[in-house]
């Protein structure tokens, strides 16, 4: 049997078509970058979903904190002044 | 299926916290949000979740085995495409379930490693055998249709990386169903000799496949639980119903019949009856004494170590590039 550790979880990203950017369509694992790409494309993209790819260690991912009392995304909640919606236009002004 | 894989949130535990946290997993679940991976969550809705998720993973691998045996015999080229596309699709969709079960903390190793002991299940279907190339449309129609019927509905599951990852099963499985009833239809359509193949093997998979919904409601162990966690959308019953209802005029457009002499339409119900299916027999194959439970996993099992050598040969190849590249790295 096996003494080898686990290979090495990849996320991957596919590009869907051009003009739209990659977006996280799932993991798995592979030993290196270059198989991991062989991988993802035999993987995710069966059915002509993507015309590129993206393979990232999943341990290279640095992600924000999900706890609820996270005050991480507070400071976005009281500044309603940053949308278009927060001033009065008088009626009958255009393209504005 | 998420960036980082789960395990345990730094607040799990924490004392009187706990219940704060407990009131915001159930406030999101009730509000139909969804549960990701590193979100808190209660201990039995991650074991329930593993356990559900790994038993389906395993499902997918250990069902490429019944189909897998006619590929060299398919009877067309173009039959023989399909089938290992559709054979590469269960690996596809194994690999989807592993992945999504690993964002809670589980490796996939280790869920292979139980698997291969015995110690997770996989769906009591696959321990039956192929014993014809019929046998290769009824599992397209049937057991993909129960399939489908069973993960239509988990594509709204709580847990975020389960969800997406039977969205995009449930894309692939609808050729796996149509491919299957196409070819019984070929069949049907065929010589008395094709016929009476077709019919036999939807005599023999039209009992297992309604096994595939579980126990009836008032015996399913997990149900309650599954429901109120929002894993579970439909009981076993509705779900085993709905497919009866989807099948009859499915058979009839076959040209073949189901093998069920209580199976009538019930006006008032506004769906069919139908006869009680043989529990003993499913108790039976859950406990390993099906046809092809011993087959399947001493298969399962060969296929693991004799990989073994491409997977070592992988990783000190891997090992050996990034040794080289640091060597490289330093010298420069």
């Amino acid at each position: 049997m096996s003494e080898q550790t686990e290979w090495p979880l990849w996320e991957v990203f596919v590009r869907s078509r051009r003009g739209l950017s990659h977006t996280h369509a799932g993991s798995l694992h592979a030993p290196d970058a270059e198989l991991a790409l062989r991988n993802a494309r035999d993987l995710y993209t069966r059915r002509g979903e993507g015309v590129s790819l993206w393979v990232v260690p999943s341990a290279a991912i640095t992600a924000s904190s999900p706890d609820e009392k996270d005050p991480f995304f507070a400071p976005a909640a009281d500044k309603p002044y940053r949308h278009p919606t927060f001033y009065e236009i008088p009626e009958g002004v255009k393209h504005l | 299926m998420t960036a980082v894989a789960g395990g345990t949130s730094a607040a799990e535990g924490a004392g009187s916290g706990e219940d704060a946290f407990l009131a915001a997993f159930d406030a999101a679940v009730a509000a139909e949000e969804r549960i990701e991976p590193r979100d808190w969550m209660p201990d039995a809705y991650r074991a329930t979740l593993v356990r559900q998720m790994a038993q389906h993973a395993h499902s997918e691998i250990i069902g490429m085995q019944p189909e897998a045996n006619w590929i060299t015999r398919a009877p067309s080229l173009r039959r023989k495409a399909i089938l290992m596309a559709k054979v590469q699709d269960e690996a596809g969709h194994g690999l989807y379930l592993y992945s999504a079960t690993e964002t809670l903390g589980t490796g996939r190793d280790e869920l292979l490693d139980k698997l291969h002991a015995g110690r997770q299940k996989y769906s009591s279907i696959f321990n039956y055998p192929t014993l014809t190339w019929a046998d290769v449309g009824a599992i397209g129609w049937l057991v993909d249709g129960a399939a489908i019927t069973n993960q239509v509905p988990l594509c709204r599951c709580s847990y975020g990386p389960y969800a997406r990852a039977m969205i995009r099963i449930c894309k692939e499985e609808s050729f796996h169903q149509r491919q299957g009833f196409e070819l019984l239809l070929a069949l049907s359509e065929g010589t008395p000799e094709q016929h009476a193949m077709a019919q036999d093997a939807v005599d023999r998979w039209w009992w297992p496949s309604l096994m595939m919904f579980g126990p009836p409601d008032g015996e399913s162990a997990h149900s309650a639980q599954s429901t109120a966690w929002k894993i579970k959308r439909f009981s076993n019953d509705e779900l085993r119903q709905r497919f009866v209802d989807i099948c009859v005029p499915q058979a009839e457009a076959l040209g073949l019949t189901l093998p069920d002499p209580d199976l009538r339409w019930n006006e008032e119900k506004g769906g069919h009856d139908f006869g009680t299916v043989d529990w003993s027999e499913f108790q039976a194959v859950l406990k390993g004494n099906g046809p092809c439970n011993e087959e399947r996993i001493t298969q399962r099992r060969r296929a693991h170590e004799d990989g073994a050598w491409v997977r070592d040969a992988a990783a000190a190849y891997a090992a050996k590039q990034a040794a080289g590249s640091d060597e490289k790295a330093v010298a420069a």
